[in-house]
C-alpha cells in the first residue's frame, strides 16, 4: 500500500492571501481544512476519485443518442416526404348494398308482436325469453324510480354515483345466485369484456372454448395473456392441453408457481346454442388446478329451476365456479351485466374492472327494472319451466317438419333441446359465404313477408377468430302460443322449400 | 393519513388548507383576461375572436418547493407503515380483515400477487370512505347522501339508515342540469317507458334497431353540424368498441398523455402502434407527426396506412381545454386525421354548447371523428360518434357495438332526445339556451372567486371542471371529509389516477347550481 506523506505539502498556503482574493472567511476555513485532510488519505483512493470524477464529466457533456433519429435527412427531403404522402382514406369504400348497411327498422316496442319495416310481425328474433319486456309491474317500477331519480346517474360508482338500487341490486343478485358478493356494470358487453383483464395479465393462461362469444374474445385481447383454444365442448382436448402445459410447468417450477390459469367456457353458447359439460370442467379444474369463469348471458333465468343457470341446472356447487357474469340484457330485459361469485374474488373488480371504475353507472330505472323481474323469478319459478315446456315443443316440431321432405332437409338445426334460441344452418353450404348469407337473408325475408320475424345471426366476419357459419337464429319466448310456433315453423318449411330448391 | 393511526380528521390540516396554498404574490386580482400565459407559447393563425378565445389562459402552475417535498415523506411514510402492518399480519399479531382463498383451492396459484394488492390493503383501505359514496336521491345540485359508519376502520361498511339531506352536488357530472326528476319535463319519457319498455333485447343489427334511434341519429347530426352519427349504449364502450374499426395494424396513433381509459383501450384493441405526446403541447405533436411520416414504421420503414391523432375536448382531471385550431393546422399539413372525444365539453361549452368546435369557431367537417358521451351534459347514457357519411355508414357495419352488443334503451333514448331539443331551442322555449349561459356564468364565478381566495387551480377558465390541488395524501383526505360534514360533496382524487404529487380535489359545476351554493362552497 502506497502511503504517501503529504502533510507537509500545503504548509505554505498563507491563508492571508485568500482573503485579500475577497472569500468569505469561512469558506477560506473550509478550503484549508479540505486541503489539509485530503493528502491524509492514500494515493489510491484519491486517484480512483478523480478518474470517477472525470468520468462524470465525460457523460454529462457527451451528446445522447437517439436510435430512431435518422438524421441523414435535410430538411428539404423532409418537405418532400410529407408532400408526398398519401394516407389511405379513413374508411373504405362501402358499396351501398352491403348488406349489413340497411337496418331492419323496428317502429313500437320490440314485444311480442313487433312491427318490422312497416309490417306486423309474431316476434321470434328478441332475446326477450321471459316476456319481461311488456310486463306491467316492471314498467311501473320503472316509472316509480324514473319519477325518484331522473334518469341518468352522472357519474362513475367511485364519484356519487352509486345509488341504493345499485347496491340493492346487488344485494338481490347475490342471494338469488346464492354467492357472496355481486357487482353490477352499466352494459352487457363490457361485463365479461372488463373483468376478464382484471384477473388474467400478462404471462397467464387461459384456455378458451373456441365458439366463445365476442366480448369474451375482446375481454382476452385486452389481456394479454396466452391463449389456448380447445375444440368446442371437447374436453378430451382440452385434458390434452392442460397435460401439455403441466409438462411444461415441471420444466421451469418457479415460473408456473406464479402463472395464473383460467379456463373460460359459456354456459349456454351463443354461437352454437348448446351448453358446456360443467361437471366435467369441475373435475378437470381440481385435477390440474385451473380456475373456472363461467359466461351465463344465455343461461341466466333459462336453465336450472329457479333459473340461476348452468350450475343449478346440473347441480354443481356454485362456490366451485371462481366468476359467474351475465348480462341483464337477455331473460331479464334489461340493460347492463353483473358478475358474482365470492368476495374474494369479486371485490377485486371494485378497483379494477375497468367498465366499472372508467363508466357511469347504470340508470337506475334500469337496475329498478332488473330488480323486479328478479322479484317475479324469484316468485314464479313456474314461469320458467313453462318456458321450457314450449321449447322442447317448438324443438320437435321444428325437426319434424325439417325430417318428413328428407329430400329437401337442406337445414338442420343446431342446437340442444333446451337452449332458447336456436340456429338453422344450411345443409349443405353453396361454397361461397356470400351465396349463403343471401339464401338466408330470402328465406328471412319471405318469412317477414308472412308475419314471422326472424333474422340472420350476425357477425363480423373479419374479427371472429373462429367464424361460425351462416344461420338464421329462431328465439322461443314465453310469449309465444303454441299456434304461434305451428305457424312459424311450416313458414319457415315452406320458405325453404321455396327458396332452397 | 400520515400522521394519524385512526381515520379521524385532525383538526390541524384544515386550517393548513389555506395556509399551504395561498400565494400572496401572484394573486390574480387584477381579472383573468389580463394572465398572460404560463406554459407554451404556440398561437393559432385563426380569425381575430378566436385567436382572443384561444388565449384565454390555462394555468398550470408548480407548488413551493416545500409541499413537494411533503407529499412525497408523507407517501415514504405511509409506505413504510404499510409494510410494517403487512408484517405483523403475516406474524399474526393483526387481525387480516380481507377475503380469503377457498380451502379446497388453497394449493391453486393464487389469484392475486401480494405487491398488487399492497396498495389496496394499507393505503386505500384507510380512506375508503371517500368514495363510492352512495345516495339515494336523483343526482342534482343538492343530494341525499347515505351515511355510513365502519366500525373496523373502513374493511366493511354498514348503512346506518339515515341520510345527509341536501348535500349540495359538486361531484355529479350534471353540466346543464339535465338530472332532475320533475314530472313535467320528463312525461315524454315516462311516456316511452310505458310504450316500449325498458330494454331491447337485441343488437342494432339484429331486431334492435328502433325508429327513435334513427330519429336521435339524425338529431345529434343536426345539432353537431354534421352529415350523419350513430349512436350505442355504453360511453366508454363507444370509445373501445369503434377505433378497432377505424384503425388497425400498420396504423399509427397519437394520443394526449392524459387521455381517457377508453380511449388507450380504444386503441390497444385496435393493435396499432401507439405514440403518446405530451399534454397538450403541440410541439410535441409535431415533431411526432414530422418523425412518424419521414420515417414511416419503426423497423420496416414502410409508410405508415394511417395517423389518427385522439385528444379530447376537456380533460375531466386537469379541467384544461384542447388546442383544436392548432391541431387542426398540423392535421391538415400532415394529412392525419383526428378523433375528438367531447365526452366533458359537448353541451358545456361554446355560445350554443355545440362543445369545443364551436368554443373555438372551427367548421366541424374539419373534424374527422367526433364522439362525446350523453351521460355527462345531457343526463342519460350512451355515446355517439358523428362524422362523414361514409364514416357512419362503415360503422354501422363494422362497429363490434352494432353486431354485438345491445342498442341503447327506449327511455334514454327519450330523454337524449329530450335534452337535445331543449338545447337547440326546438321545443320552442329559451330554457336550453339559459342553461348553457348559466353554466358559463357560474364556471366563470367560481373559478374567479377561488382563484381571489388563493387556490391553486388548473384548467382553461371555460371549463366547467374545476380541480383545486391539495397535493397532500392526509390533507384531501381531511378535505372530503370534513367538506361532508358541512354538507357538501366534492370528489377527491389521488394516485393513481393523478402523478403522485398532484392529488386535487375536483369540483363539476352545473347550470342548476345557484349563486348561493356557489357562495356557500
Amino acid at each position: 500500500m502506497l502511503f504517501i506523506d503529504y502533510s507537509s505539502a500545503f504548509n505554505t498556503i498563507i491563508s492571508t492571501k485568500l482573503r485579500t482574493l475577497g472569500l468569505n472567511t469561512s469558506i477560506c476555513n473550509w478550503i484549508l481544512d479540505f486541503l489539509m485532510g485530503s493528502p491524509q488519505a492514500p494515493a489510491y483512493h484519491l486517484v480512483l476519485e478523480g478518474i470517477l470524477i472525470l468520468w462524470i464529466i465525460r457523460l454529462l457533456f457527451s451528446k445522447t443518442y437517439k436510435l430512431q433519429e435518422r438524421s441523414d435527412l435535410t430538411e428539404k427531403e423532409k418537405e418532400d416526404l410529407i408532400e408526398e404522402w398519401q394516407p389511405e382514406p379513413l374508411v373504405p369504400p362501402m358499396s351501398k348494398d352491403h348488406p349489413s348497411l340497411n337496418y331492419d327498422i323496428v317502429t313500437g316496442p320490440p314485444s311480442h308482436k313487433i312491427i318490422v319495416n312497416g309490417k306486423e310481425c309474431i316476434n321470434f328474433a328478441s332475446f326477450n325469453f321471459l316476456g319481461f319486456l311488456d310486463n306491467e309491474r316492471v314498467k311501473q317500477k320503472a316509472l316509480t324510480s324514473l319519477r325518484r331519480y331522473g334518469v341518468g346517474t352522472c357519474g362513475p360508482r367511485g364519484f356519487y354515483g352509486t345509488f341504493d338500487v345499485h347496491l340493492e341490486l346487488e344485494d338481490r343478485l347475490a342471494k338469488f345466485m346464492k354467492t357472496e358478493e355481486a357487482i353490477i356494470y352499466s352494459y352487457g358487453f363490457a361485463t365479461i369484456a372488463s373483468a376478464i383483464p382484471a384477473y388474467s395479465k400478462r404471462g397467464d393462461i387461459v384456455f378458451v372454448d373456441e365458439a366463445a362469444c365476442f366480448s369474451i374474445q375482446k375481454g382476452l385481447q385486452a389481456s394479454r395473456s396466452f391463449i389456448k383454444y380447445f375444440k368446442h365442448n371437447d374436453m378430451e382436448d382440452l385434458e390434452r392441453l392442460l397435460k401439455e402445459q403441466e409438462i411444461e410447468d415441471q420444466r421451469n417450477p418457479r415460473k408456473a408457481r406464479v402463472t395464473r390459469r383460467f379456463i373460460i367456457v359459456e354456459g349456454l353458447y351463443i354461437n352454437t346454442a348448446d351448453v358446456c359439460p360443467l361437471p366435467d370442467l369441475v373435475k378437470l379444474k381440481y385435477k390440474y388446478k385451473v380456475r373456472i369463469f363461467l359466461e351465463e348471458s344465455m343461461s341466466f333465468g333459462v336453465l336450472g329451476e329457479h333459473g340461476r343457470g348452468v350450475t343449478e341446472h346440473f347441480g354443481v356447487n356454485i362456490d366451485d365456479i371462481d366468476l359467474i357474469s351475465a348480462n341483464m340484457e337477455n331473460a331479464v330485459a334489461s340493460i347492463g351485466g353483473f358478475c358474482c361469485g365470492r368476495s374474494f374474488v369479486i371485490d377485486h373488480q371494485r378497483l379494477s374492472g375497468q367498465g366499472y371504475c372508467f363508466s357511469a353507472s347504470l340508470p337506475p330505472m334500469l337496475a329498478a327494472a332488473a330488480i323486479e323481474a328478479l322479484n317475479i323469478m324469484e316468485e314464479d319459478p313456474v314461469v320458467i319451466l313453462i318456458w321450457f315446456r314450449f321449447f322442447i315443443f317448438m324443438y320437435d316440431l321444428v325437426n319434424k317438419y325439417f325430417q318428413i321432405d328428407s329430400y329437401s332437409a337442406v337445414k338442420s338445426v343446431i342446437g340442444e333441446v333446451y337452449a332458447p334460441a336456436l340456429h338453422l344452418q344450411l345443409e349443405r353450404s353453396s361454397g361461397s359465404r356470400d351465396t349463403d348469407v343471401r339464401m338466408l337473408r330470402s328465406i328471412v325475408d319471405y318469412c317477414l313477408e308472412r308475419q314471422i320475424a326472424l333474422t340472420l345471426a350476425r357477425y363480423l366476419d373479419k374479427e371472429e377468430r373462429f367464424l361460425p357459419p351462416p344461420s338464421i337464429r329462431v328465439v322461443v319466448t314465453i310469449e309465444q302460443t303454441e299456434e304461434d310456433i305451428e305457424k312459424a315453423a311450416s313458414c319457415i318449411r315452406e320458405a325453404a322449400l321455396a327458396i332452397l330448391k | 393519513m400520515a400522521r394519524t393511526t385512526a381515520p379521524v380528521p385532525n383538526g390541524k390540516l384544515n386550517i393548513q388548507l389555506n395556509g399551504n396554498n395561498f400565494k400572496n404574490a401572484n394573486c390574480k386580482k387584477n381579472g383573468y383576461h389580463n394572465k398572460a400565459q404560463k406554459n407554451s407559447t404556440a398561437h393559432s393563425a385563426g380569425p381575430p375572436s378566436s385567436r382572443q378565445r384561444f388565449q384565454r389562459p390555462e394555468s398550470f402552475e408548480n407548488p413551493p418547493m416545500y409541499v413537494a417535498v411533503m407529499t412525497y415523506l408523507g407517501f415514504g411514510i405511509v409506505t413504510l407503515f404499510g409494510y410494517f402492518r403487512d408484517f405483523l399480519r403475516a406474524v399474526g399479531l393483526e387481525k387480516c380483515h380481507i377475503a380469503r382463498e377457498r380451502e379446497e383451492q388453497k394449493d391453486f396459484v393464487p389469484l392475486y400477487q401480494d405487491f398488487e394488492n399492497f396498495y389496496t390493503r394499507n393505503l386505500y383501505m384507510r380512506v375508503r370512505d371517500n368514495w363510492n359514496r352512495p345516495i339515494c336521491s336523483l343526482p342534482g345540485p343538492v343530494f341525499d347522501v347515505m351515511e355510513r359508519v365502519s366500525p373496523d376502520y373502513n374493511w366493511t361498511f354498514s348503512l346506518t339508515g339515515k341520510t345527509i339531506d341536501d348535500v349540495i352536488n359538486m361531484g355529479s357530472y350534471n353540466y346543464l342540469g339535465f338530472a332532475e326528476n320533475d314530472g313535467d319535463f320528463l312525461k315524454t319519457v315516462a311516456d316511452r317507458t310505458q310504450q316500449y319498455g325498458l330494454g331491447v333485447c337485441s343488437t342494432r343489427q339484429e331486431m334492435g334497431n328502433l325508429a327513435i334511434h334513427e330519429e336521435l341519429e339524425q338529431l345529434v347530426a343536426s345539432f353537431l353540424g354534421v352529415e350523419s352519427s350513430m349512436i350505442f349504449g355504453m360511453g366508454f364502450a363507444t370509445n373501445s368498441m369503434n377505433i378497432p374499426a377505424l384503425v388497425g395494424k400498420g396504423c399509427l396513433i397519437l394520443s394526449d398523455e392524459l387521455n381517457h381509459t377508453s380511449l388507450i383501450l380504444g386503441a390497444r384493441l385496435s393493435g396499432a402502434t401507439i405514440w403518446v405526446f405530451k399534454h397538450n403541447n403541440m410541439q410535441s405533436l409535431e415533431r411526432l407527426l414530422r418523425e412518424a411520416v419521414c420515417s414511416g414504421q419503426p423497423r420496416t420503414h414502410r409508410p405508415w396506412r394511417k395517423v389518427l391523432i385522439m385528444v379530447e375536448g376537456i380533460y375531466s382531471m386537469e379541467g384544461s381545454v384542447v388546442r383544436l385550431p392548432d391541431i387542426v393546422a398540423l392535421k391538415k399539413k400532415y394529412k392525419a386525421y383526428l378523433y375528438l372525444d367531447e365526452a366533458h365539453s359537448i353541451g358545456a361549452v361554446g355560445p350554443t354548447g355545440r362543445g369545443v368546435t364551436e368554443l373555438f369557431g372551427l367548421d366541424p367537417s374539419d373534424i374527422d371523428v367526433m364522439m362525446g358521451t350523453f351521460t355527462k351534459s345531457f343526463g342519460a347514457a350512451g355515446g355517439y360518434i358523428a362524422g362523414k357519411k361514409e364514416l357512419v355508414d362503415h360503422l354501422r357495419s363494422h362497429s363490434h357495438s352494432a353486431v354485438y352488443a345491445s342498442a341503447m334503451s327506449p327511455p334514454v333514448t327519450e330523454q337524449i332526445l329530450r335534452a337535445m331539443k331543449c338545447i337547440m331551442g326546438l321545443d320552442g322555449t329559451t330554457v336550453g339556451q339559459a342553461r348553457v349561459h348559466q353554466l358559463a356564468e357560474n364556471t366563470r364565478y367560481f373559478r374567479s372567486r377561488l382563484q381571489e381566495m388563493g387556490f391553486i387551480i388548473y384548467g382553461n377558465d371555460d371549463s366547467p371542471v374545476v380541480p383545486i390541488l391539495l397535493y397532500m395524501p392526509g390533507k384531501v383526505v381531511a378535505f372530503s371529509r370534513a367538506m361532508l360534514k358541512r354538507k357538501i360533496g366534492v370528489v377527491v382524487v389521488g394516485f393513481p389516477a393523478t402523478p403522485i404529487t398532484e392529488a386535487r380535489a375536483r369540483f363539476c359545476l352545473s347550470a342548476a347550481h345557484t349563486k348561493a351554493m356557489l357562495d356557500q362552497v
